[in-house]
């Protein structure tokens, strides 16, 4: 079985967030794998322990996400594949799950493994264009997930509750940070993922040319909303509590 | 017939209320507006849609649509659209119809905007960055655009007006029908849903472990309406279900007093929450961002607060 995960390099989500223009400022900031593709990666790597898989790490970004590329082959993904291409700067959600289609193609998978949303663009619906581009059916919001005689029988999260979801391979999902306990790189992981192949890929490589990814949508302008909470703070000497019942009681709540 | 549509869910339940938020604006934007109701109930909500700004409602009861995850829905918008030409179809940020307005995208090459908390015109989107300090206006080109919109960032209303109610008898080819949902479960919740509830209470890893979540359940029920929530990183440690995650990834919430007890404030938390009438906030420290946000900030221990507040209130 084949395995293709999609995992993106962003800025680290503990630091700030800075802006560049009307972007999100990626230049110069330190970046991470997302730490939702983890999940992704450790999902596809307890399928291949559990039914033997190749699996391919696939990302489209600037050659900064080769370092996100290296850490999910650390954990124990198989090789990997990176899409990078000048003209791919700003693309949106529809033209990057062209491009990662194309790309994913090559790899004949029979599972592919993305998060429900990236933690910098968090869209959250690059997998189901994705997945229509591939003509595949999609199980998304995966808590849990079980492959058995090429079936999938997933958990998928629901507002109240959860559906269970089965589906026969080829399938896209989407996985939630609940479903498991992504493993840290061990010292011969990190070793061992220096010597596995990262591919690199132009757009022409991928038959697609500049105009097929031009985004149908441009941000025209930031504005500052306005913040209009201007309470007060006080210190808990032991007499909070009444104070937060008095505020109840005037809120008329109580 | 150029317009505005909204994709209205319907569950079991009926019409989701995201679905009455977006035909408030779709009519902002359009006088006459349509909805798409698909899979059963769809035929009961179609009055009520009218009701709520709709001019026209495509309906199916087919029970294909809720029996599947995304494909049927997508094929049926994808014929319905190239029959009539619709210029935006509004979607609520959720579960379902992310999955149908990211593949009806791909399908149509329509450009899609999501997270947009509001739609000041038929070509601009606009959505909220940076924890919701900074709004972006986003112009979408094409004939068709497509715009995912955070829960309750319009206010549903009745309007007056004909509503024409159209059963659409489109077939689902089986070749669509493969994420197949084979069963259902609903976590019992008591008391009021946390997007009804009039106030809610929401407890952070500051609570410290599971077992002094019940504290929160105590509180609620010395206040009437009040429902209990949380933080994402309090539902991935296992101490609540997913169902009381407030923020970016969950429930959107907007009562009349938001009382935040051990929440640092975190951005993706915050937009969840923001809209509240009233926020409360107690944390122990003083620098956490939540108290940017708070009518009342108490710095100080949530677990000492807690039991007196409920005491407090008990005695009246
Ligand atoms: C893509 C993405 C989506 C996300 N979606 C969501 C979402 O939908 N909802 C969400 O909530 N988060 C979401 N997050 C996570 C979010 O970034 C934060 O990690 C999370 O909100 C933090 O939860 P918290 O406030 O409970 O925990 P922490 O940030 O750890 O804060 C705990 C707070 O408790 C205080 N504290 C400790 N002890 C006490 C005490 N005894 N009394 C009082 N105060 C105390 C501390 O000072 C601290 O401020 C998302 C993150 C990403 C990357
Ligand atoms: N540029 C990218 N490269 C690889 N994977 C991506 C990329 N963009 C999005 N993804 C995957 O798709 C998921 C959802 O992304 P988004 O639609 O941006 O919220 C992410 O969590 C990733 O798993």
């Amino acid at each position: 079985m084949n395995i293709a995960v999609c995992v993106k390099h962003v800025p680290d989500p503990n630091l700030p967030m800075e802006m560049d223009g009307t972007r999100l400022k990626r230049a110069g900031v330190q970046g991470v794998l997302d730490p939702g593709d983890e999940f992704g990666v450790e999902a596809a790597l307890q399928i291949k322990e559990g039914h033997g898989a190749d699996v391919t790490l696939v990302s489209m970004g600037p050659e900064a996400s080769s370092e996100a590329l290296r850490r999910g082959l650390s954990m124990g993904a198989d090789r990997a594949i990176l899409v990078s291409d000048g003209a791919l700067e700003g693309a949106d959600a529809l033209a990057t799950a062209r491009v990662l289609q194309r790309a994913i193609e090559r790899t004949k998978p029979d599972l592919v493994v993305a998060a429900v949303e990236s933690t910098d663009g968090y869209t959250g619906t690059m997998p189901a264009a994705l997945a229509q581009f591939m003509g595949w059916p999609q199980v998304t919001f995966a808590t849990q997930v079980e492959i058995k005689d090429r079936t999938l029988r997933a958990h998928r999260q629901t507002t109240t509750g959860y559906h269970v979801v089965e589906c026969e391979l080829p399938v896209m999902i989407t996985v939630t940070a609940g479903i498991n306990e992504p493993r840290y790189a061990s010292f011969k992981g990190i070793m061992a993922a220096k010597k596995k192949p990262l591919e690199r890929l132009a757009l022409a490589d991928l038959g697609l040319s500049a105009v097929d990814v031009r985004p149908a949508q441009e941000i025209v302008e930031l504005s500052k909303a306005e913040e209009h909470r201007s309470g007060q703070v006080i210190v808990d000497e032991g007499e909070a509590a009444g104070r937060v019942a008095a505020f109840l009681r005037e809120a008329k709540v109580i | 017939m150029a317009g505005v549509w909204v994709y209205a869910e319907v569950t079991e339940g009926g019409i989701d209320p995201s679905a009455l938020e977006l035909l408030a604006k779709a009519r902002a934007l359009d006088p006459e507006p349509a909805a798409v109701a698909l899979g059963p109930g769809s035929s009961a909500v179609a009055a009520a849609l009218g009701r709520h700004g709709a001019a026209r409602v495509y309906w199916s009861d087919d029970p294909v649509y809720s029996d599947f995850v995304a494909e049927p829905a997508v094929f049926a918008l994808q014929q319905l659209v190239a029959e009539h030409g619709p210029e935006l179809i509004l979607f609520a940020t959720s579960y379902d119809s992310r999955d149908v307005a990211g593949r009806l995208s791909a399908l149509t090459g329509a450009t899609l905007v999501a997270n947009a908390v509001d739609i000041p015109s038929f070509d601009i989107a606009q959505t909220a960055i940076m924890g919701g300090s900074t709004r972006v206006d986003v112009r979408l080109e094409g004939t068709l655009k497509l715009v995912l919109t955070r829960p309750k960032s319009f206010v549903a209303g009745e309007s007056p007006g004909d509503c024409e109610t159209i059963a659409i008898d489109i077939v689902v080819p089986d070749n669509l029908k493969r994420a197949k949902i084979v069963e259902r479960h609903t976590a019992q919740a008591a008391g009021p849903k946390l997007q009804d509830a009039s106030v809610v209470i929401a407890g952070g890893r500051g609570l410290q472990g599971a077992e002094n979540f019940h504290l929160l359940d105590e509180l609620a029920e010395v206040i009437p309406g009040a429902a209990v929530g949380g933080t994402r990183a309090v539902v991935d440690a296992g101490w609540v279900p997913y169902s009381y995650q407030i923020g970016q990834t969950g429930s959107t919430v907007k009562p009349e007093v938001y009382l935040a007890f051990g929440i640092s404030g975190a951005t993706q938390h915050v937009v969840g929450m923001k809209g509240a009438k009233r926020i409360v906030a107690v944390n122990k420290d003083e620098d956490a961002p939540i108290f940017a946000l708070a009518d009342l900030g108490v710095i100080g221990n949530a677990l000492e607060l807690l039991p007196k507040l409920i005491e407090e209130i008990r005695k009246g």
